[in-house]
């Protein structure tokens, strides 16, 4: 198990950095200057030359390349080139941000979708299914910013019941009841936008399973309707489902990125879209790698789950 | 005797008794001809009535004014146009990306396989809207560097599905025949291997036009879409977001027929799986 772990993190490294290479080589081939971000209009030439030697700004490509994955591995991810903070710093606070209001709607979304999925499943075309699948077909073709732009209306302009962005009121940053007041509309509007897929995902492979030659058995030994659905067919459309739990692991990072800038959120979702258009290009690699980083560790984790409840996936490759 | 196609007889059945595809069909039909034919009525969509800014539906405008005092109801026909060209034309490209990909990667086996889908696995490690933002800075801001940027990042799972597919066609008599007697791989693959993964193809498209639909909308609200002049679904949804609480009804019809257009692209993908997977099907129906 331990052998096959390390392997799997051993072959993710030359993927990460073909992946970073990718990005650092085409963003330095973007028709900006990074340059033009740490002057200002009134600097003199050999000012603006000085600068770009102090940022290593005229080595070879590939220099620039070594220094910086050098740097991540140190952990030191640089600097904004616009606000010159500490990106690691940055990244502490947002992170968590980020993952307080990503975690909640997964986990709502994720149990929800195990009941809404088996009902629908062991109901089919039957009107709970069709009430449940005709609101994920919806679902999925439904544009989270603009639920997320009906939902503000209506609870933010209309009754007035919940603020409309950031995280905390100004001055009330320790009050509890002021957190979830800015958190519920984002959280619904997450939960609301994660769900469909998972339920149809659930509701397939319930489909899937209730075929099974188990199932007859159960049926003829007369167990009830729903004994079978949630003791036996439940356990065994958990297994993928579980899998699916590992390969969620970068939304942590990357799952609200649209919720997070409608909502102002303080996460990372805005803090790559404010660095995006100011073309802060540091902070787009970092958050880059950290999230082909958790993609990769992600996959792997749900590998690892895979096998650990599966028990006839004894032999790993 | 006329050959039965069973294929084709079990689509038309799905296709008689449901209605939410019967819905699809015409409402894409409507869809695509109001947007064609649009050029035709006699209002032009970037009129400025600074008079009449902001204002409610009315019979005049049926869906208000913006901003600008603008038609809003033909801005949103206006920019159906350009969300579904930017959907059609992203499909095409990622099709063709991932068509190419899978077939040679399925076709050859061996270490082309190898490679190619290390390039699958890379592009699929990050998530789409990282991706698409990061490469979306590199192009001007426009229809055409968008489409591309879209197909770019959408071809992955076409090209695996092909794989798998081609990998089954390959093992067929009538290609197997063809590589032995000598034909040349490309001949092998665009005559014998590509017709028969065909309908596989055509049901990825649908569903493909559908999220990159979603896609551009996305983009387009994060404000990295198509540029100003030019409005698409997800720009005006953009535009209307500042005047939310003083026009709500601006943000209302673009975000419905976004709903409406993807709901019905995925609903047609879902039918003309009838053909590709009968099995599927046939089980379904039985029950």
């Amino acid at each position: 198990m331990l052998k096959y772990i390390i392997k799997r993190i051993l072959q993710a490294v030359p993927l990460l950095l073909l992946i970073t290479l990718i990005c650092f080589t085409l963003i330095n081939l973007a028709p900006y200057d990074a340059i033009d971000s740490i002057t200002t209009p009134d600097m003199s030439k050999a000012e603006i030359e000085a600068k770009r030697e102090a940022y290593g700004l005229n080595d070879p490509l590939i220099v620039q390349y070594g220094r910086w994955v050098v740097n991540i591995l140190k952990g030191d991810f640089g600097y904004s080139l616009l606000s010159h903070t500490s990106i690691k710093y940055d990244l502490k606070i947002r992170i968590p941000a980020t993952i307080k209001l990503v975690l909640p709607s997964y986990l709502t979304a994720y149990l929800l979708s195990i009941v809404l999925g088996l009902v629908a499943g062991s109901h089919k075309n039957k009107w709970p299914d069709k009430l449940i699948d005709g609101f994920c077909s919806v679902g999925i073709s439904m544009p989270t910013f603009w639920f997320a732009m009906i939902v503000m209306y209506f609870f933010g302009y209309k009754f007035r019941l919940f603020p409309l962005m950031g995280m905390h009121t100004i001055g009330l940053e320790d009050s509890f009841a002021d957190f979830m007041k800015h958190f519920i509309m984002p959280y619904v509007v997450l939960t609301v936008g994660f769900l469909p897929d998972l339920t149809r995902y659930v509701r397939g492979s319930t489909i899937g399973q209730l075929k099974e030659d188990y199932v007859i058995v159960q049926q003829a030994f007369g167990a009830k309707r729903t004994e079978i659905l949630f003791k036996h067919v439940g356990k065994n459309v958990l297994i993928p489902l579980i899998t699916k739990l590992g390969m969620a692991l970068p939304m942590l990072v990357t799952g609200a990125v649209i919720t997070e800038t409608i909502f102002s959120w303080p996460g990372i979702g805005s803090y790559f879209v404010k660095a995006i258009s100011a073309m802060d290009y540091p902070i787009v690699m970092s958050i880059l790698v950290l999230s082909g980083t958790l993609v990769i560790l992600g996959n792997l984790l749900s590998d690892v789950l895979y096998c650990l409840t599966d028990p006839r996936i004894k032999t790993m490759k | 005797m006329k050959k039965r196609n069973r294929r084709l007889e079990n689509v038309v059945y799905e296709f008689k008794h449901n209605k939410q595809a019967i819905f699809a069909a015409i409402y894409l039909c409507v869809i695509i001809c109001v947007s064609i034919f649009v050029v035709f009525v006699n209002i032009d969509p970037d009129a400025i009535d600074v008079v009449h800014k902001l204002e409610f539906p009315s019979s005049a405008h049926w869906f208000g004014t913006d901003d600008m005092g603008r038609d809003y109801f033909i801005r949103v026909l206006y920019g159906g146009r350009v969300s579904l060209l930017v959907g059609v034309l992203a499909m095409v490209t990622s099709i063709t990306i991932g068509v190419t990909v899978g077939m040679m990667s399925g076709y050859f086996g061996g270490i082309v396989d190898n490679l190619l889908m290390r390039l699958v696995d890379v592009f699929s490690s990050i998530p789409w809207i990282i991706m698409v933002t990061v490469f979306g800075l590199l192009f001007k801001r426009g229809l055409f560097s968008i489409i591309i940027v879209i197909g770019l990042f959408s071809w992955m799972g076409i090209a695996r599905l092909v794989r798998s597919e081609v990998l089954s066609a390959k093992e067929r008599e009538y290609v197997q025949y063809a590589r032995f007697i000598g034909r040349h791989p490309a001949r092998v693959m665009t005559g014998h291997v590509l017709p028969s993964i065909f309908p596989t193809i055509i049901t990825a498209a649908t569903a493909e036009i559908a999220s990159a639909i979603m896609m551009e909308s996305a983009l387009s609200f994060l404000g990295i879409g198509v540029a100003a002049p030019m409005s698409s679904w997800g720009s005006l949804l953009q535009g209307s977001q500042q005047y939310l609480q003083k026009a709500p009804y601006m943000a209302v019809l673009p975000g419905i027929l976004i709903i409406l257009t993807v709901y019905s692209f995925n609903k047609l993908g879902d039918v003309l799986r009838v053909f590709v997977e009968p099995k599927i099907t046939a089980g379904e129906k039985n029950e």
